[in-house]
């Protein structure tokens, strides 16, 4: 009897179960493309506790995408695009990356994971499936030395620089480099890959100028901080450079810096933990936090201001609350999908196919030509909100410049122009060594660029 | 009318105890494993390397996990931690032996596997149940812990996220989607048999006595000791082998993190959503939690398209799986598993019930 009634249920289902996946397939089908057409693959993370970054980043992506597409497209190339959940996951951003590759007879020919883990796990895909990896202010470092990842690409600078930056900021609020000789500093980050990316330049510089690093690991999703903060305390740090992700995160290290009594002037925040969604739920506690920024927050920024009236005011934002245009990670996502299209129009005029559709290999060729000048960032009217950078067969590392903000309780007030690390030079010796060790261990041999 | 035993008699001990007593089994079996080969043919990259090989590889750790907790019926949490050690015992096997076949470094990864398991499964001699499971959680971190801490095990390098090495065997780097599959299912399919015959075999039979009642088990004969540390062994061997696998086969890169705590749990629900002390549930259970938040993200991005807001359907979709395993265990709390039972029990008598 009862088998009865449970298989009499279990048929139904099934056959359900087989409509909707046999419905999804046709409907995947249903929508091949078209010529003139650019795809794009978007692999967004918009649920768990790195959502507000990946709603912002992606919204902002899907917001420009379409405000390309309302003003003709590019050179009358039209946009479409797939979105993938990856729940920030790395084996969820593979099973994206495979399902998103393929879109009828287009191929992807952009990746941007928006995570360092993401993009560890698809990075060694890239060379073989000609897509590039853009990472937009994240990701391995050392994939900046063109000759070793060809297909890799890091346009708004990468942990390396950001972490020389800081602490070139650092130093000045001390009074100088020598100045920082004793000091302790406090590395303190998420147990990822992305928590400790910053290290090898770190250690080197605590080396060169004579502080105390030290290195406190919380494991995500990092609601609970008391000990480490504690450990702070009792090192008695000067200073710590804080590598998190997600809000939860974020503001749990404020609040607990607070009750430990460990002043916010002293904390330095990392890109993508440095956000009006980070500081928002930490009240006043929040109140001095220092942040670096690749991609200054603003709705005054002209093609901001544009995105709002013609994407908004045609009701086809992407973002669920309009008031987020504007801030940290929405500019930063319009910022990666500003180079996606100057990458786009690059490869057009270059390999002769205007108004064309262009495949993997003539958008990296488009992405390695980008040569984004003041006067460039002001046509797009995006001045002042991303850095002005140009690439290179040997150097993908874009701008390596970034702004230093302070959170004021309200909004972030930005305390600096775009400033690079002290000695550039530096910095790029430890990513060629490093890029010529993976070479060495991977049997690649690296392009020469003349 | 076609899946009915009349007919078929076993006229020998051998015929007794053959894997597949029935004939519909046997040639369903084979028609499947002919499928499963031939698959490649048919199914495109993204089939292959991003669903059917993640789907065998959790498959198997699924297995690993039913053998200690359905069989031998020790709560453990520390399989991802387990993945873990033969995913970097396999990285650096290939690294530090030259010339070393994937196949032998994947076995020998499992071995050291179950060498880690048999230390983290000595306090199942004093401590069971829910008990248990907290002293194997120990395990999960402290593997996942050990691993960043040690730069050795990952060659030093300065990020902490490696590159796997290609997989080469006789000679011959099996790159392509398609030969990576091949491997996997080798490799999956030798093992399942391999369990199939251990759960109904004496190892078996010592591992459910001890779980249904180890004293019991004890005085008729059976060296607790022996039983539950084998299962230990036998389990984390299991799970070593999926750990090298799913770094080597599907991830492409050695990392931690990607072992870590909520890899364990969504293992643990594998095998209770498939079905305890099954082995066809370990296979259900895994397509279950890794292929349904997948197909319901392809199915709503193509059904709603781009009319919904994607952070809505992505929240749906999370919360229609939950519901699905709410109602999955209040109908069936004996797992998939045990529907594929049912299904079989009611094909015999169909269409004739009387």
């Amino acid at each position: 009897m009862t088998t009865d009634r449970i298989f009499r249920r279990i048929v139904p289902a099934i056959s359900a179960a087989a409509t909707f996946i046999a419905i999804a397939a046709a409907s995947t089908a249903a929508t091949a493309q078209e010529a003139q057409e650019q795809y794009f693959g978007i692999p967004s993370s918009r649920v768990g506790p790195y959502s507000a970054m990946g709603t912002g980043y992606y919204g902002g992506i899907i917001d420009y995408l379409n405000y390309v597409n309302m003003k003709g497209g590019v050179n009358g190339v039209k946009l479409t695009y797939d979105e993938c959940e990856t729940e920030y996951n790395a084996a969820r951003t593979v099973e994206c990356y495979q399902r998103l590759l393929n879109k009828g007879d287009q191929k992807m020919v952009v990746f941007d994971t928006l995570g360092t883990p993401g993009a560890y796990a698809v990075i060694g895909r890239m060379a073989q499936d000609h897509v590039v990896l853009a990472q937009y202010g994240y990701g391995r470092t050392d994939a900046a030395d063109g000759r070793v990842w060809p297909w890799v690409f890091n346009a708004a600078g990468h942990y390396w620089g950001q972490i020389a930056v800081k602490m070139n900021f650092i130093a000045g609020k001390e009074g100088g480099i020598d100045k920082m000789k004793g000091k302790t500093v406090v590395h303190l980050h998420i147990d990822t890959a992305y928590g400790r990316e910053p290290l090898p330049a770190m250690r080197q510089i605590a080396k060169d100028w004579d502080f105390k690093l030290i290195e406190i690991a919380i494991p995500a999703p990092g609601l609970e901080q008391q000990s480490q903060w504690l450990q702070i305390r009792k090192e008695k740090a000067d200073w710590v450079t804080f590598w998190g992700a997600g809000s939860g995160m974020n503001s749990t290290a404020i609040t607990t810096a607070a009750r430990v009594g460990f002043p916010r002037e002293k904390m330095v925040y990392v890109t993508f933990g440095g956000a009006e969604e980070d500081m928002i739920p930490a009240g006043d506690a929040a109140k001095g936090t220092y942040v670096a920024a690749n991609a200054a927050p603003g709705k005054d920024y002209p093609l901001i201001a544009d995105i709002q009236k013609v994407v908004y005011g045609a009701g086809k934002g992407n973002m669920q609350n309009p008031d987020r245009v504007g801030t940290v990670y929405y500019n930063r996502g319009v910022g990666a999908a500003v180079m996606w299209i100057e990458a786009l129009k690059n490869a057009q005029r270059i390999h002769n196919k205007v108004g064309k559709t262009v495949n993997g290999d003539e958008f990296r060729d488009g992405y390695e030509a980008l040569d984004i000048t003041d006067e460039k960032l002001k046509e797009i009217g995006i001045l002042g909100m991303s850095a002005p950078f140009k690439m290179s067969c040997a150097k993908h590392d874009g701008s390596e410049r970034f702004k230093m903000m302070q959170w004021d309780g309200k909004k972030f007030q930005i305390l600096t122009d775009w400033v690079a690390a002290p000695d550039p030079a530096f910095i790029r010796k430890l990513i060629e060594e490093s890029a010529a060790k993976f070479a060495a261990e991977n049997n690649i041999t690296p392009r020469t660029c003349s | 009318m076609l899946y009915r035993e009349a007919g078929q008699f076993r006229t020998s001990y051998a015929q007794d105890s053959q894997i597949f007593p029935l004939r519909q089994d046997r040639v369903g079996i084979a028609i499947l494993l002919i499928a499963a080969v031939m698959l490649p043919f048919v199914a495109n990259s993204y089939w292959l390397s991003a669903i059917l090989i993640p789907w065998l590889v959790l498959s198997l750790v699924a297995l690993g996990q039913n053998i200690l907790m359905g069989y031998a019926g020790q709560l453990s949490l520390g399989s991802a931690g387990f993945m873990a050690v033969g995913a970097f015992a396999c990285y650096n096997l290939i690294l530090r032996i030259d010339g070393i076949p994937f196949v032998v470094a994947v076995a020998l990864s499992g071995v050291c596997a179950a060498l880690v398991g048999i230390v983290f499964g000595l306090p199942s001699l004093r401590i069971r149940g829910l008990y248990l499971a907290v002293a194997t959680l120990a395990s999960q971190f402290f593997i996942v812990w050990a691993l960043d801490k040690f730069g050795w095990f990952k060659n030093y390098d300065p990020a902490g996220v490696i590159t796997a090495q290609p997989i080469v065997m006789f000679g011959h780097n099996f790159a392509t989607p398609r030969e990576k599959y091949w491997v996997v299912l080798a490799i999956v399919a030798v093992l399942a048999l391999l369990a199939k015959n251990m759960a109904r075999g004496s190892v078996g039979r010592g591992w459910m006595a001890v779980r249904d009642m180890d004293v019991a088990a004890e005085v008729m004969g059976f060296s607790l000791l022996r039983t539950k540390l084998q299962a230990f062994a036998i389990s984390s061997f299991y799970c070593g082998v999926g750990g090298a696998l799913f770094a080597f086969a599907y991830l492409q890169t050695v990392e931690p993190s990607a072992f870590g705590i909520d890899l364990s749990f969504r293992i643990l629900f594998m095998v209770i959503i498939g079905g305890l002390g099954t082995i066809m549930g370990s296979f259900l259970g895994a397509g279950f939690i890794l292929l349904m938040p997948i197909f319901l993200n392809i199915f709503f991005h193509s059904a709603f398209g781009k009319s919904v807001d994607a952070t809505i359907t992505s929240a749906l979709e999370q919360v229609i799986f939950g519901v699905m395993i709410i109602m999955f265990l209040i109908f069936e709390p004996l797992g998939l598993a045990r529907l594929w039972q049912l299904t079989k029990e009611r094909l015999r008598l169909w269409p004739f019930k009387h």
